[in-house]
C-alpha cells in the first residue's frame, strides 16, 4: 500500500499519532461515531411518550378542525373532496359550547408549536438508527424503516406546511388544506405503526428506571465523551424551549395585555387599542377589494327561500328585532379573539322570513367579496337554528367597521372564522 | 397455543414460517400491510397535483433535517466545546440560550425576517415589524440571564472556597447538572 510506504518519511512525532488516527477515523455507521452521553433508551422513552400524548391531541383536534368546516354539507366548505373514506368519522359541528373552535384549534396549533423541540429532541435521540449498517436485516426491518420514512417525513410535513400557513408563508406545492389534511393520514399511518411496535419497550425502559438487566442499551453511545449536561438536564432543556414557545405564543388566544405577552407569533405581541371594532380581523378590506361604493347606500341584502327573493337595505335589517350574542372569531392558524358582544337580525328569523317559519333549513351564504376562498359558505340547519346565530350588523355597540364585515356579517357560535362570512350579499335558505 | 405437557407433534407453523422468510412475527407484517395500505390511500390523493414537488417536499424535510440541520448544530456545538476548552463548566451557559433563541428562529423564520410582510398586513391589518426586535429583545434576555446565572455562581463559589483556599480554574472540574 502507498501509504505505508509513506509512513517511514513522515517525521516521527505524525507517525507515532497515526494509527490511533486512523482507528479514531470513525464514519456515522460505526455506534463509536455518537459520543454523546446524553442519547440513551431512557431520553427517548421520555421524549416518545410526551410525543405520543402531544401528537395525538394534534392529530385529534386537527380532525375535528376538518368536521367543524362541515365538509360534507356543500362543496364550498370542502377543500379536499377527494377523502374518501378519510371523511369516515364526519358528524353535524356542534354550535355549543360557543369557544368550542376557539378551544381546539387553539390546542392544534399551541401544543404543535410546544412540540418542535421535543419532536428535534427525539430525532437526534435516535439519529444513530439512521446510519446503522447493514440498512435492513430482513424484510421484515426494511418494511419497518420504511414505515420509519412515513413517520419523520410525515411529522417534518405537517409540521414544516402548519409553521409555514401561519405565517401565510404559502411555500409548500399546492393548497395548505389538500397538504395538511392528507399528509396527516400518511403520517398517522408512520406514527401507529412505530407506537405499536414501540411503546411496549419505552413503557418497560420507563418503568425499570433503565433497560432489563443484561440488554444493551443500543441507544446510548459505547464511547461517551465526558458530561458536559446529564440526561435530566438535557430533558430540562428541552422543556425551556417547550415552555419558551408557549409563553411567547398561547397569548394569540384572546384579547388584552395575554395576547401582548404573546411576543414571538403572529398575530401576538401586540393589541390592537380601545374602540369597539379594535379586534383582530382575517382579512382586510382593502386586501379583498372592498370599496365603500359597494357597501355603501346602494347596498342591498338579497334573502331567497320558498317566497321568492326579497331584498333589504341596512335601515331595513336595523327596524327588524334586533338580538344580541357574545361570540370569539377563532381562525384555522390558532389566534382567537375574547368574546365581542355582536348585535344583529337572528339568522332564523330571516329564514321565517324567506319561507321556514318552523325550522330552518342549512343556509348558503355568498358574499361581496370577489375573490379569494371561502367567499362562499354554507352553515348547517343547526348552526342557523341556534339563537346566537346573527347577520351582525353592529358589534360591540357600534356599526361594523369595514374590515370586521360592514354592512353586514354572518356569526356562528363554535364556527370557524372563515364561515363567519363578512360583507354578505346574498342568503339562499333550503337543504343543501 | 397448547399446554405445556401436551405431546407436541412437528408441524408447519405459520410463525415460524414467517419468521424465516419475513425476519419478524406475523403480528408485524399484518401492521405494515395496513400500514402501507393506509399510507397509499392518504398518499395517492396527497401526490395528486404536483406530485414531484410533494415527494420532493415530504422526503426532502427528513433529509434536510437529517442531514443538514441535524449536522449543523451538532457541529456548532462541538465548536462551542472546542473553544471552550478546560472551561467545559461554561458551555450550558452559552449552549441554553443560544438552543432557546436559536429554536424560536427557526420556527418563526419567515416572520422574523418579514417574509410575508405585504401579505401579513393585508390580512391582519397591523405590521409584523415588530417581531424582529421581540426576537432580539428575547435573545437578549436569554443571554442576560445566562450571564447574571454565572454571576452568581461565581460568587457563591468566591464566598464558598474562601475558608478553603483559592482553586485554579482550570482545576474546575465541570460540575454535572443533576
Amino acid at each position: 500500500m502507498p501509504e505505508r510506504r509513506r509512513i517511514p518519511t513522515l517525521p516521527a512525532r505524525l507517525t507515532d499519532r497515526l494509527p490511533a488516527r486512523l482507528a479514531a477515523l470513525r464514519t456515522p455507521a460505526d455506534p463509536g461515531f455518537w459520543r454523546s452521553p446524553v442519547r440513551g433508551a431512557r431520553f427517548t422513552a421520555v421524549l416518545g411518550v410526551v410525543l405520543l400524548v402531544g401528537l395525538t391531541l394534534v392529530f385529534v383536534t386537527g380532525l375535528l378542525s376538518y368536521a367543524a368546516y362541515n365538509p360534507d354539507l356543500d362543496p364550498v366548505n370542502d377543500k379536499t373532496p377527494a377523502k374518501g373514506w378519510l371523511g369516515f368519522y364526519l358528524f353535524a359541528w356542534p354550535t355549543g359550547p360557543h369557544w368550542l373552535y376557539r378551544l381546539t384549534q387553539a390546542l392544534h396549533v399551541t401544543v404543535g408549536i410546544v412540540l418542535v423541540p421535543v419532536l428535534l429532541a427525539k430525532l437526534w435521540s435516535v439519529v444513530p438508527r439512521l446510519f446503522a449498517l447493514p440498512p435492513a436485516r430482513s424484510v421484515g426491518h426494511a418494511l419497518e424503516r420504511l414505515s420509519v420514512l412515513l413517520l419523520v417525513g410525515g411529522a417534518l410535513f405537517q409540521f414544516l406546511t402548519g409553521l409555514l400557513n401561519i405565517q401565510l408563508d404559502y411555500l409548500f406545492p399546492g393548497s395548505f388544506y389538500t397538504l395538511h389534511f392528507y399528509g396527516a393520514w400518511v403520517f398517522l399511518a408512520g406514527f401507529v405503526t412505530h407506537v405499536a411496535l414501540k411503546l411496549p419497550q419505552a413503557v418497560r425502559v420507563l418503568r425499570s428506571g433503565g433497560i432489563r438487566r443484561g440488554e444493551p442499551d443500543t441507544l446510548a453511545a459505547p464511547d461517551p465523551l465526558p458530561a458536559t449536561l446529564s440526561r435530566r438536564g438535557a430533558l430540562v432543556m428541552v422543556g425551556a424551549g417547550s415552555l419558551l414557545l408557549l409563553i411567547t405564543s398561547a397569548g394569540r388566544s384572546f384579547d388584552g395585555p395575554l395576547r401582548r405577552i404573546a411576543l414571538l407569533t403572529p398575530r401576538g405581541g401586540t393589541d390592537q387599542g380601545p374602540g369597539p371594532n379594535a379586534f383582530q380581523v382575517n382579512k382586510t378590506a382593502a386586501a379583498v377589494r372592498i370599496t365603500p361604493a359597494d357597501t355603501g347606500e346602494r347596498w342591498r341584502l338579497t334573502v331567497r327561500g320558498p317566497v321568492g327573493e326579497l331584498r333589504f337595505s341596512r335601515t331595513e335589517l336595523l327596524a327588524m328585532e334586533q338580538h344580541t350574542a357574545a361570540l370569539p372569531i377563532a381562525c384555522v392558524e390558532g389566534w382567537s379573539t375574547s368574546d365581542q358582544l355582536w348585535r344583529g337580525v337572528r339568522l332564523s328569523d330571516l329564514a321565517a322570513l324567506a319561507g321556514y317559519p318552523d325550522s330552518p333549513p342549512d343556509l348558503f351564504v355568498e358574499s361581496l367579496q370577489r375573490s379569494g376562498s371561502f367567499r362562499k359558505a354554507a352553515l348547517r340547519g343547526n348552526q342557523v337554528r341556534d339563537g346566537r346565530s346573527l347577520l351582525a350588523l353592529e358589534v360591540n355597540g357600534a356599526p361594523l367597521s369595514p374590515d370586521h364585515g360592514y354592512p353586514a356579517r354572518i356569526i356562528v357560535p363554535a364556527a370557524p372564522g372563515v364561515l363567519n362570512t363578512k360583507w354578505v350579499e346574498t342568503l339562499t335558505f333550503g337543504e343543501l | 397455543m397448547s399446554t405445556p405437557t401436551a405431546p407436541r407433534r412437528p408441524r408447519l407453523s405459520v410463525r415460524r414460517l414467517v419468521r424465516r422468510w419475513y425476519g419478524e412475527g406475523p403480528l408485524h407484517l399484518l401492521l405494515l400491510a395496513a400500514t402501507f395500505c393506509l399510507a397509499g390511500y392518504a398518499g395517492v390523493r396527497l401526490l395528486d397535483g404536483d406530485t414531484l414537488g410533494v415527494l420532493l417536499w415530504f422526503a426532502g424535510s427528513a433529509v434536510l433535517h437529517d442531514l443538514v440541520l441535524l449536522p449543523v448544530y451538532a457541529g456548532a456545538d462541538r465548536a462551542l466545546r472546542a473553544a471552550l476548552g478546560p472551561r467545559r463548566d461554561l458551555v450550558n451557559f452559552v449552549r441554553v440560550p443560544v438552543f432557546l433563541s436559536g429554536l424560536l428562529l427557526l420556527i418563526w423564520f419567515p416572520l422574523i425576517t418579514r417574509r410575508t410582510e405585504r401579505r401579513y398586513v393585508a390580512a391582519s391589518g397591523t405590521s409584523p415589524d415588530l417581531y424582529l426586535s421581540n426576537w432580539l429583545l428575547i435573545t437578549g434576555a436569554l443571554f442576560a440571564l445566562s450571564a447574571f446565572w454565572l454571576l452568581v455562581r461565581a460568587l457563591r463559589s468566591r464566598t464558598a472556597g474562601r475558608g478553603r483556599g483559592r482553586r485554579s480554574a482550570t482545576k474546575d472540574r465541570p460540575s454535572a447538572l443533576h
